[in-house]
């Protein structure tokens, strides 16, 4: 790594941490209901929505009550945004009169919206209305967002409460999320975007007359382009402040009016991480032990920084191929060097592996360069990071949530070996605990592995694939660890806007959030009826940097585990291949046609490379 | 502490060790190994695997048969290896529950032939007494169990159980015809009518609980054994998916063998906690093996457990802490009263008193003063013996003199009634006596008072140390006394304890444990009376003692054949060490798995991707003996741990992340770097024992 990518790295961790504390504090004072500025001067709308809606706010629920208000208002999310595309062709703001979208894409998209996994298998500009992009897309980023942050307040209120059977109201901690943080997080970041020019406008498309005229895929002369407008910014500060990376261009961010300049790409991949990073503080300052928070954040960043470094290092230095061709692949004054196949010019190798690792780490799934175009481990990185539960940051609240279960686990096997049956912040774990907890860690790894495992035995499974080789295999693991993990970023050359991957890849979807958030309701409401243990000298302390460790190798040994096989068949035999490949021995093949049989790339795509 | 020898059997006694074999061989049984479900899945493995060998030697192999039938034998083994191991630690409990049997001291009970006194008895052990027996108790015969008097009237010395030393009178009929075992009778006989089962049931309870079918598991083998299936779950996932992945890859790759069934099963057996599944069952008895080697009996593994996570213990002064008797330390003579004159007359009045307090101040006044031994038949004096009216004890002198000692209050009114008074200057040493911990005695001559003796409780010896420890393992320690809150804190801050519950009552007992337990705290206790059982019963760890009543050994959940109350400590620290172990193997058994892959997934997928055989960072020979050192090593390790799973991983009572950090070390980090040394010396055995076929 070179002084420039130090400074850039050093630069983005400094900003995200330096943010972690006072984000935190207003979280947790939303949360608790102290007195935080908004949630006072909005107070009076706070509770004429409770008003409106019927919704007793004093009233506290049983897990069982918040998790079935969770799930019917998350159901009926799913509903509508169903309804809203399928029948986008009679409804307003459709100016460029899109039709309605199909039923398998519809009922995905949905789902992906709802669990705040925002695959896309349609293309935003050329698929939805600007009224699907806004009441249903939009919408159910702060909906999907809010349900999981309202999750994780329900559990931290497992740790403080002593043997009560409620863990809080829904409705409350959903409206107040929505209210007092995601919304006004929003409206500034999206005015800062729209200072840096991505667009704001009900306006239909722009139309641009083409410098040179030229041909389109039937042969027909063009002469105009279509430049998609639209609601962009609105929709853009949420998809990234909520972990959900829905983009409103299939490109995602790596499309000019999403991510238009070096500052809206540094402020973008900021607010990947800014939400999930600062509920560590919240959670700290909500068990009333802040040193806890900083040691969650801890073991994620014990795990993240590594991962950033090898990322860059990994695509900085290229393709050990064009070593062998004599081509210079090193960062000079003239050329950035390093991979920068599938890359965005304007970001280069760091912003981009920086922000490939931010976004698998966090559930959040956008991209501002295709992680399909990585160097074999440089793709690797992003897959694991998902596979681990996406608990490295994770989503808004699922993240941490999810964080808490691999805690439970690590409490449970480290207090047994100090010689105490395992407790974490006083409170007992003991055998529905753990049976929740590992729920929570074995569901993601049955819907990434057995529907993986269908797609390469079945035709239409493999069908998707546009890479032959180890790679095929790669994009459809790498597909499924995000959808059965909720990310939502994927190897974009697997085409999976089928009936077979729309229905395979949203049932795991659904499956994965919703059989997370249920034990972690569960684990809330068994941990508030609990009494709280003192602390002694004997007990486990959770907040020294043995533990922080401790924790982090267990979700590295789990994840590792659990996906070693998989990937050996996938990325590591790509890598292996790529640095042992002999060109001396090949010499019958022409050079084009042997990184072609040995990277998986198309002959197009390879000779674009060797060019 | 004192430690009854007993000869524990060696790791290779013959006796428990043929028979453990038989017993592990009778264990293949699926419903005995359906019970343990990590351990079920390698025996369905094993199943599989012998299926596929017998195809193979029909022809139809999807690998060599002789490699089959090696994995197939060596995940034969690992269960017969996981059986031999709990049968080891059951077969040591028998053996220990036995000869404690056999050595258990009993209490004689004369039972009559029937209900008349005079008739014929014969002598027999308490513990063979059952319900509705009918036995003599006569003079100086303690009484052999809990049971209604149904004849006679005698005077009976409940102080074990109930504290009050004055005896009292039980008599058929009425409220007080209960008697309670363990006391003493004192004058007179009753015939006694046994009303309960004897405490042998603890002993045969015990014996239920290491037999492998009758055994409960407690409720952290519980959560334990969820985690455990969790990660076979994970790992069943893992290698079925493996399936259609080698498949697909052969399909691109254009080459290669699709990964064989026999692999899969031996990738499984290999990753799933085989190491801590098969020995859990061997560590929990041997918690309650180490537990009777202690002489301590737990009615239950839950309290096993439970001990290991106490964080307060309480523990009665006397016998505990202090030995169980006052000494006196000091004569403080009244100003005007010579000192000779005063030792002169304690000692008079000390002369016949059989008591610790009155010995100990005949031998304090030979020993500071000079005054020699006198024979009261010598000196024409008559003895006056405390009673519980008036308190105090003397002598009578037969120049008219009266001596009298006794607690100060008790004087106090004596000299008071008698015309005397009780002189301003005493009441403030009374008051230093009585903060520093001491006992004042007061002595008079008629109605005159002649100075104070201070007697005082002595710690017992070493007990500081052992406080000390007790704190380092964060455990809170609370002493029980019946004494006054000042000279309470005064033998607390002496023995070095946290906290002290003074004046305490069966009632101020269970309201103190209650409070603990509602702010959280887990509340261990030793108790032997009757009033105790109230506070055993509500306290989470109860060791009652053997010598105690009936009813303190039903409420407890242990029982200390010694009746030595510090034996909690042992108790705790049985706990801890069974707790330890189980999360020390089951991160060894996990660390593992990083090796294990490394030696099985080159080997599966070489013939695919020939590149994948840069993973063989071990350089095993061959794939196939990749994959059996592999599963041989996975079954080895269970018999090399067997030791410590029996004898427990050791506790030091050192803070928390201490310990933490050194188990990791040995468990995690040796775990994850043993098992690459282990497989590559198997591996090369079997090159050099040429065992292994050249490529797959």
């Amino acid at each position: 790594m070179s002084h420039n990518d130090f400074i850039q790295m050093g630069i983005y961790l400094v900003v995200l941490l330096l943010a972690v504390k006072p984000l935190g504090i207003y979280m947790a004072y939303v949360y608790e209901g102290k007195p935080a500025g908004l949630n006072i001067w909005l107070s009076g709308l706070e509770r004429w929505i409770y008003r409106i809606c019927g919704v007793k706010p004093e009233k506290g629920m049983t897990w069982k009550e918040y998790a079935i208000a969770l799930l019917v208002f998350n159901i009926l999310g799913i509903l509508m945004v169903y309804a809203i595309q399928r029948l986008q062709a009679f409804l307003p703001l459709n100016p460029m009169a899109m039709a309605a979208v199909s039923p398998d894409s519809s009922f995905n998209t949905a789902v992906s919206f709802a669990t705040n996994t925002n695959w896309q298998g349609y293309s935003g500009e050329s698929t939805t209305s600007y009224l699907t992009q806004m009441l249903a897309l939009a919408k159910q980023n702060f909906s999907s967002a809010a349900t999981g942050m309202a999750v994780l307040a329900a559990l931290i209120r497992g740790f403080i409460q002593k043997q009560m059977n409620t863990i809080g109201n829904f409705w409350v901690d959903l409206v107040r999320t929505v209210l007092y943080i995601l919304l006004p997080l929003s409206i500034i970041f999206a005015l800062i975007l729209v200072s840096q020019g991505v667009p704001q406008t009900f306006s239909p498309s722009a139309k641009a007359t083409l410098v040179q005229a030229t041909k389109d895929s039937n042969g027909k002369p063009m002469t105009e382009q279509d430049i998609a407008l639209g609601p962009v910014a609105s929709q853009i500060a949420i998809k990234q402040l909520g972990t959900n990376g829905g983009g409103y261009y299939n490109a995602n961010s790596a499309h000019p009016y999403e991510n238009s300049t070096p500052l809206s790409n540094f402020l973008e991949m900021i607010a990947i991480l800014l939400i999930p990073a600062a509920l560590c503080y919240t959670f700290g300052v909500m068990v009333r032990d802040r040193r806890q928070g900083w040691a969650l954040l801890a073991a994620m960043l014990v795990i993240f920084i590594p991962c950033l470094w090898a990322s860059i290092t990994i695509e900085q230095k290229g393709n050990p191929l064009f070593d062998k061709l004599g081509v210079d692949q090193r960062a000079t004054a003239y050329q950035p060097g390093g991979n920068m196949e599938g890359k965005e010019a304007r970001f280069g190798v760091v912003s981009s592996a920086i922000w490939s690792v931010a976004t698998t780490s966090a559930s959040n799934g956008s991209v501002n360069s295709m992680h399909d175009s990585y160097m074999p481990l440089g793709g690797l990185i992003p897959m694991w990071l998902i596979q681990l539960g996406e608990v490295i940051f994770g989503g808004v609240g699922s993240g941490l949530y999810g964080m808490i279960a691999f805690v439970i686990v690590a409490v449970f096997v480290a207090g047994l070996m100090i010689g105490r049956t395992p407790e974490y912040l006083g409170k007992k774990i003991e055998a529905f605990e753990m049976k929740m907890a590992s729920l929570m860690a074995l569901i993601p790894h049955i819907f990434v592995l057995i529907p993986t495992a269908i797609a390469v035995l079945t035709v239409a499974g493999k069908a998707g694939i546009s890479n032959p080789g180890p790679h095929g295999f790669s994009e459809i693991l790498y597909g499924f660890s995000s959808a059965g993990n909720n990310n939502g970023s994927a190897f974009a050359g697997l085409n999976a806007n089928t009936v077979f991957y729309n229905t395979a890849l949203g049932v795991s979807m659904f499956f994965a959030r919703y059989w997370l958030m249920i034990p972690a309701l569960a684990i809330a409401g068994s941990l508030s009826a609990k009494k709280i243990v003192p602390t002694t000298q004997g007990t486990l302390p959770t907040h020294t940097p043995l533990f922080v460790f401790f924790l982090a190798m267990v979700i590295l040994i789990v994840g590792a585990l659990a996906f070693f096989p998989a990937l050996a068949l996938g990325p590591m035999v790509e890598h292996l291949i790529l640095r042992s490949f002999d060109f001396t021995q090949d010499q019958t093949l022409s050079i084009v046609e042997c990184v072609r049989l040995h990277s998986g790339l198309t002959l197009s795509e390879v000779e674009g490379l060797m060019i | 502490m004192k430690k009854i020898s007993r000869t524990t059997s060696s790791l290779f006694d013959p006796s428990i060790v043929v028979p453990a074999i038989i017993e592990s061989l009778k264990k293949l049984d699926p419903r005995h190994q359906i019970r343990n479900p990590v351990m079920f899945v390698v025996w369905v493995g094993s199943l599989l695997t012998t299926g596929l060998y017998v195809q193979a030697l029909c022809g139809h192999g999807e690998a060599p048969a002789g490699f089959i039938l090696a994995v197939a034998l060596w995940l034969w083994f690992t269960i017969i290896f996981a059986n031999f191991a709990e049968s080891m630690a059951e077969g040591r409990g028998k053996a220990q529950a036995e000869s404690l049997r056999k050595a258990r001291k009993d209490t004689p009970a004369k039972k009559l032939s029937n209900l008349k006194y005079g008739s014929d008895y014969t002598t027999v052990s308490a513990t063979t007494l059952r319900k509705d027996d009918i036995v003599l108790v006569e003079r100086g015969d303690f009484i052999p169990m809990d049971g209604e008097v149904m004849e006679g009237v005698a005077s009976v010395d409940e102080s074990a159980i109930t504290g009050e030393s004055a005896p009292v009178i039980r008599e058929s009929g009425g409220d007080r015809c209960a008697v309670t075992g363990g006391t003493r009778v004192l004058s007179d006989w009753l015939i006694v009518r046994i009303t309960s089962n004897p405490g042998e049931t603890f002993l045969d309870h015990m014996i239920a609980m290491v037999e492998g079918a009758k055994r409960q598991k407690t409720p952290n083998e519980i959560a334990l054994s969820i985690l455990l299936i969790v990660f076979t779950i994970i790992f069943l996932l893992v290698t079925v998916t493996l399936l259609p992945f080698s498949i697909f890859s052969v399909g691109v790759a254009g080459h290669g063998q699709v990964i064989t069934v026999t692999v899969l099963v031996a990738l499984l057996v290999c990753l799933i906690p085989t190491t801590i599944g098969g020995l859990l069952p061997a560590i929990g008895i041997a918690g309650m093996d180490r537990m009777i080697q202690t002489n301590v009996i737990a009615t239950s593994g839950r309290a096993v457990e439970a001990a290991g996570d106490v964080d307060v213990l309480l523990l009665d002064k006397t016998g505990t802490i202090t030995l169980g008797n006052r000494q006196a330390v000091e004569f403080i003579p009244v100003s005007g009263i010579n000192m000779e004159t005063f030792v002169d007359a304690v000692q008079l009045a000390s002369l016949s008193d059989e008591t610790p307090e009155g010995r100990s101040i005949v031998v304090l006044a030979k020993a500071k003063h000079g005054i020699r031994e006198r024979h009261i038949q010598d000196i024409n004096a008559k003895f006056i013996p405390f009673t519980a009216q008036t308190k105090m004890s003397g002598v009578d002198l037969g120049d008219g003199r009266q001596i009298r000692k006794g607690a100060v209050d008790a004087i106090d009114s004596y000299v008071r009634k008698l015309g005397g008074i009780f002189p301003e200057s005493l009441k403030s040493i009374v008051e230093t006596i009585s903060k520093s911990g001491g006992t004042p005695l007061a002595v008079a001559e008629n109605n005159r008072i002649l100075g104070i003796v201070q007697l005082k409780d002595i710690v017992k010896g070493g007990i500081k140390e052992r406080f000390a420890e007790l704190r380092r393992m964060g455990i809170k320690t609370v002493m029980i006394t019946g004494d006054n809150p000042l000279t309470a804190a005064a033998i607390a801050a002496e023995s070095g304890m946290d906290d002290f519950l003074a004046q305490a009552t069966p009632e101020t007992k269970l309201k103190f444990i209650r409070e603990m337990q509602t702010g959280g705290r887990l509340v261990a206790m030793t108790g032997d009376g009757t009033n105790d059982a109230p506070a055993l019963a509500q306290a989470d760890v109860a060791v009652a003692m053997n010598t105690g009543t009936q009813a303190a050994k039903e409420a407890g959940n242990m029982v200390d054949l010694d009746s030595n109350p510090t034996k909690l400590i042992e108790v705790v620290k049985i706990g801890k060490q069974l707790l330890i172990t189980r999360g020390s193997l089951t991160t060894f058994s996990i660390a593992n798995d990083v090796s294990k892959y490394f030696a099985i997934i080159p080997a599966a997928f070489v013939g695919t991707y020939p590149v994948l055989g840069a993973l063989n960072i071990m350089h095993l020979a061959t794939p196939q003996s990749a994959i059996l050192s592999a599963v041989i090593f996975n079954a080895l390790i269970i018999i090399a741990l067997i030791p410590l799973s029996l004898f427990g991983v050791p506790y030091r009572a050192v803070a928390a992340s201490r310990l933490l950090r050194d188990n990791l070390l040995i468990y995690g980090v040796g775990g994850i770097i043993a098992p690459f040394a282990g497989i590559k010396l198997i591996d090369m055995i079997l090159v050099g024992l040429k065992l292994t076929s050249g490529g797959s």
